[in-house]
């Protein structure tokens, strides 16, 4: 929806000092939880989203098993005091079951499900405080908790969205630029293979702006990429240490 | 399940040499027929066919309050039911992950090519007019999406403006009909033994390894997308579906 709101300084950078292709800080950490079998934490500008996998285990309920392959199931939710704004319900709302759907599908195109078969994994996506690129992060955060959890991937997604704001393209949308944007495009890729695996938009957008929004993630991706594989290094070379110290847990 | 698997196997054998059961071209539709005013209670109400498929639309017109955030904007409500009559899975009961699915993505591409101005349903302080639409599935033959998104467009376009007097509405007076500043259509694309084919049947559905939906609307903008299902989608795939949609949608939007 267009609005007069001018997301722009007057030195062209944008509000919070970034230039149009810059993201927020980020920052991700493996293994925040001791229970679930994967898990991983995202802190990506004023966001923060935990994520943890259960499974492969037993389906829940059984009608729902595949003789062939692991069933999936994804969870995103946001916490009721999640947003600056006022308190909100908590529990699933129409906006995060087509989320939890879309992420579901990321994941179902991640795993290698046919190794599992009559199992299901379970990925849940907290999200405790929201400015804008809850999903992405979401997702991020996840395909990291589902590899710490030991589950074979194709990939490490992994996503950020594009937007329009006084009519140029810009990167990692916080929640100011959301809402008082144009446009916004999340968009979660393998940055293996490039494909996309979660794309939703809305605005009005020319074939050519697509085409760029695309090509920013992509080259967006390789810094995410970087943080998902270091966070797994982190956790897994720290483990590594102190097995060598003797220091068995 | 054994059947399902079959018709899987036969849908996927006859795209791969690039045919459908029924004979179409990969990005043909089916016939479509748009009846509007099909209700006259309702404000606005049409039904859309594709093929078998049936997806009634209804449109009223009531008072509301305004959304804290946008206390000066009218309200634009789309809802989606999966009748049980459309389908042997469908049951009564909350809509699943598909209908709503369904409904956002159907207001997504309405909300965001701006078609309703928004701003012009204030009436007065804390009093605005609230657009509700409703999509009813009847029959479940494939492309439920396109379907909804057409008769949803098709009712709005139908729908008339009750008057307002002393604060309420009186619904036996018109003064016009609701004014829209464009039109929205969406084209699904469904990825099958690996092609991309437009308006899939439900059995050729049960085959798809995945969705991508663009809508567009006047000025060959594209106002929505949304992927479904495991299958990715490679940036020249997505650049070339963005065309045909543009194509498609222009004559979506003749229908209406």
């Amino acid at each position: 929806m267009k609005s007069d709101k001018e997301l722009f300084r007057p030195d062209g950078k944008r509000l919070d000092g970034r230039t149009e292709t810059e993201l927020r800080p980020l920052k991700i950490t493996a293994g925040v939880l001791k229970r679930a079998d994967g898990s991983a934490m995202i802190e990506w500008g004023r966001n923060k989203v935990i994520a943890g996998v259960y499974g492969p285990r037993e389906v829940f309920p059984k009608f729902m098993t595949d003789p062939y392959k692991a069933i999936i199931t994804a969870r995103y939710i946001m916490a009721p005091f999640s947003s600056q704004e006022e308190h909100g319900r908590s529990g699933p709302n129409r906006r995060s079951q087509e989320i939890s759907k879309v992420a579901k599908h990321v994941f179902e195109n991640l795993v290698l499900t046919h190794l599992f078969p009559k199992t299901m994994i379970e990925v849940h996506m907290e999200v405790i405080q929201s400015d804008g690129g809850t999903r992405v992060a979401a997702i991020t955060a996840a395909a990291v908790a589902l590899a710490d959890a030991g589950i074979p991937l194709r990939d490490l997604a992994c996503g950020v969205s594009v937007g329009k704001a006084n009519g140029k393209l810009i990167l990692d949308l916080d929640k100011t630029e959301d809402n008082f944007g144009e446009s916004d495009i999340p968009h979660v890729i393998s940055p293996r293979t490039g494909e996309i695996l979660l794309y939703q938009l809305d605005g009005m957008l020319t074939k050519e702006e697509i085409s760029k929004a695309y090509d920013m993630v992509l080259e967006a991706s390789k810094q995410i990429r970087e943080k998902q594989a270091a966070a797994l290094r982190e956790k897994y070379e720290s483990a590594l240490e102190t097995a060598e110290n003797g220091d068995v847990q | 399940m054994i059947l399902d698997e079959v018709k899987e196997a036969f849908v996927k054998d006859l795209m791969k040499q690039g045919k459908r059961s029924d004979e179409r071209g990969l990005l043909d539709y089916r016939d479509i027929r748009v009846t509007k005013g099909f209700l006259p209670n309702a404000e606005g109400s049409a039904l859309c066919q594709i093929g078998d498929t049936k997806v009634l639309a209804g449109v009223k017109i009531a008072l509301a309050t305004p959304y804290p955030d946008r206390p000066d904007e009218g309200a634009f409500v789309v809802n989606s039911e999966f009748c049980p009559v459309a389908h042997p899975e469908f049951r009564a009961g909350p809509p699943d992950e598909r209908s709503i699915e369904l409904a956002r993505v159907v207001d997504r591409g309405i909300r965001s090519a701006e078609c309703i101005d928004l701003k012009g349903l204030f009436l007065e302080e804390e009093k605005v007019l609230g657009v509700f639409l409703d999509l009813y599935t009847l029959d479940h033959c494939g492309n439920l999406i396109d379907a909804a998104a057409l008769a949803g467009m098709a009712a709005l376009t139908d729908c008339k403006m009750p008057k307002y007097e002393d604060g309420a509405l009186v619904r036996t007076e018109y003064k016009g009909n609701l004014e829209l500043a464009r039109k929205v259509a969406a084209c699904s694309f469904e990825k099958i033994g690996g092609q991309f084919v437009l308006d899939a049947t439900g059995e050729e559905e049960t085959a798809s390894e995945g969705r991508l939906t663009l809508s567009t609307c006047d000025g060959d903008l594209v106002c929505s997308a949304q992927k479904s299902g495991r299958i990715g989608v490679k940036k020249d795939e997505l650049l070339n579906l963005v065309d045909i949609a543009v194509e498609k949608g222009a004559m979506l939007r003749s229908k209406v």
